[in-house]
């Protein structure tokens, strides 16, 4: 792997909690002095989803900006960013669990079933689940580095499934929803570009040492991989 | 299901809002009185300052005067809630004409205030149902439609009234984008415009309409989904076949002609059932014709109401 550009600075991982954190203390200032407006709920759903989408883009832009930069411990962020995009999704789902449907399992699977842009939201849901659930060392150690890296690639298929949610939820003017879908192609294109660009210098290097199983392993599967997490 | 206001009613069921306090006093002494008028078949003139029409049910209670103002639906002043408050601050609503034409015996224009200077503004508390799934309970000020549709006199072909929203992009930042096809148009069917609970509205809460509760003056169907009500209305007209109205032009299959609220017909992408009161953490059951049934049902008799959403 390529030496990158030193370690994690001390402020960085208090700045992803001050980040992350900043929109749960937002809704519980505005929260206490009345200033979420008519519909709280309502609110309150939008800032939660707006969060967690925010989040996860910034999960998905990790691996971009850490090969643009070549700054590589910029990777032991992303289990913190991923897993705060957990916690304002799980925010989301119930506020709509307790305050829509009231913790009716029958209501719940029936909005779920009818309505796709409920289904879409209720699978990224269930399937961000599993990702936090297996984001502890141990069950990294557990499952292994590749199949761990597999499982995780359901963050493509998440970030597809929100993104889509948003854009069906508004009514009609649907700018700020399409913003965060340019968003999430221009994410995955770069992803693409990158991903073809290795698969170039392999068959180079291959070729040059004239043994293709002697290829260096991908560096964007090594960039998806875990690393260990202090603290 | 139309239950008067109890007589007796506790100043903490009604709404802080300290201007309407004043006239609670007046209102509740009044509205077992009205109640009986303004509904079903009775006469509709009644005197003044009468508090007329549909009294919400004994656990509706008025949304505060700052929620109906302040968490609107007025894409011509910008799509979210808060910014038709905001950005509807200058605009001019004096002088304003409305234009009355089609299928009458008296087409003209006519300045705001001629226009409804026959009528006596009278309080009609409604609930308000949108087709997003959140309700109010509003004091409306205002004077059945039917009234000024029987002054214009409509000829035998007029079948549908078709209500049009000013078009001034330089005063409505929200025309600038054409998330609508702008203006804004409604319609309603001739015996739709004619029931007694359709309303042209002048007021709310005792007060002129603010601009971004759609002054100086807004269509009120209780028993329909908002978007039917136009607001800012400076044309008014009638016809023999059924105009084209901008939310079902914008998205047919989930924007009918009729928009009545209906429990059992979901908009296609969320349900209908159940709605969040402004003010409540829970939804509560959304009833059928948003509990108007009684005095509306009979319209739509025979009708497919899932086909005519």
């Amino acid at each position: 792997m390529a030496g990158g550009r030193g370690g994690l600075p001390a402020w960085a991982r208090p700045a992803v909690w001050l980040g992350a954190l900043a929109p749960l203390a937002a809704m519980l200032w505005l929260g206490v002095t009345g200033g979420l407006g008519a519909n709280p709920v309502q609110e309150i759903q939008f800032r939660t989803g707006t969060a967690a989408l925010v989040l996860l883009l910034v999960t998905l832009a990790i691996t971009p900006v850490r090969r643009f930069t070549g700054w590589n411990a910029i990777i032991r962020l992303r289990r913190l960013v991923g897993l705060f995009a957990f916690f304002y999704v799980a925010l989301h789902a119930v506020t709509y669990f307790v305050f829509d449907q009231s913790l009716s399992p029958g209501l719940i699977l029936q909005d779920v079933r009818k309505h796709p842009r409920v289904g879409v939201g209720f699978l990224a849901f269930l399937l961000l689940i599993p990702l936090a659930v297996t984001s502890t060392d141990r069950m990294i150690r557990r499952l292994g580095g590749s199949r761990w890296a597999r499982l995780h690639q359901a963050i493509y298929l998440i970030g597809a499934l929100s993104v889509i949610h948003y854009l069906m939820i508004v009514k009609r003017d649907i700018r700020l929803p399409l913003a965060y879908a340019v968003g999430f192609v221009l994410l995955m294109a770069v992803r693409v570009a990158y991903r073809r660009a290795d698969e170039r210098k392999r068959t180079r290097q291959a070729a040059a040492a004239g043994d293709p199983a002697a290829a260096p392993a991908p560096s964007l599967d090594a960039a998806r991989a875990p690393s260990r997490v202090a603290g | 299901m139309l239950i008067r206001r109890a007589p007796d009613i506790r100043p903490s069921e009604i709404t802080d809002e300290e201007q309407y306090l004043s006239r609670r006093e007046f209102m509740v002494s009044v509205a077992g009185a009205g109640v009986a008028l303004a509904v079903g078949a009775g006469p509709l003139s009644g005197q003044a300052g009468r508090i007329h029409g549909v009294l919400a049910a004994d656990d509706d209670k008025l949304t505060p005067y700052a929620d109906v103002t302040h968490y609107n639906n007025f894409y011509e002043f910008g799509t979210d809630k808060e910014s038709p408050a905001e950005l509807s601050k200058g605009f001019v609503t004096r002088p304003w004409k409305v234009k009355v034409e089609g299928e009458i015996a008296k087409p003209g224009d006519y300045d705001f205030d001629d226009l409804v200077k026959p009528y006596q503004a009278q309080e009609h508390i409604y609930r308000h149902r949108c087709v997003e799934a959140w309700s109010m309970v509003i004091p409306w000020l205002g004077f059945p439609l039917g009234e000024l549709i029987r002054r214009f006199q409509p000829t035998s072909r007029a079948k549908f009234v078709e209500f049009t929203t000013l078009l001034d992009p330089k005063q409505m930042p929200g025309q600038r984008y054409d998330v609508l096809p702008w203006p804004y148009v409604e319609a309603l069917r001739l015996d739709e415009a004619m029931h007694p609970l359709a309303l042209l509205v002048t007021g709310v809460y005792g007060k002129p309409l603010p601009n971004q509760n759609g002054a100086p003056l807004r269509l009120v169907v209780p028993w329909k989904y908002g978007f039917k009500g136009g607001k800012s209305i400076v044309r008014i007209r009638f016809t023999a076949t059924q105009p084209q109205t901008t939310w079902n032009v914008a998205a047919a299959n989930e924007y009918g002609f009729y928009a009545n609220v209906n429990p059992e017909v979901d908009h296609p992408r969320w349900s209908q059932a159940r709605e969040r009161r402004i003010g409540e953490l829970f939804k509560r059951k959304t009833l059928m014709f948003n509990g108007y049934a009684e005095q509306v049902a009979s319209l739509y008799a025979g009708m497919d109401l899932r086909k005519n959403y």
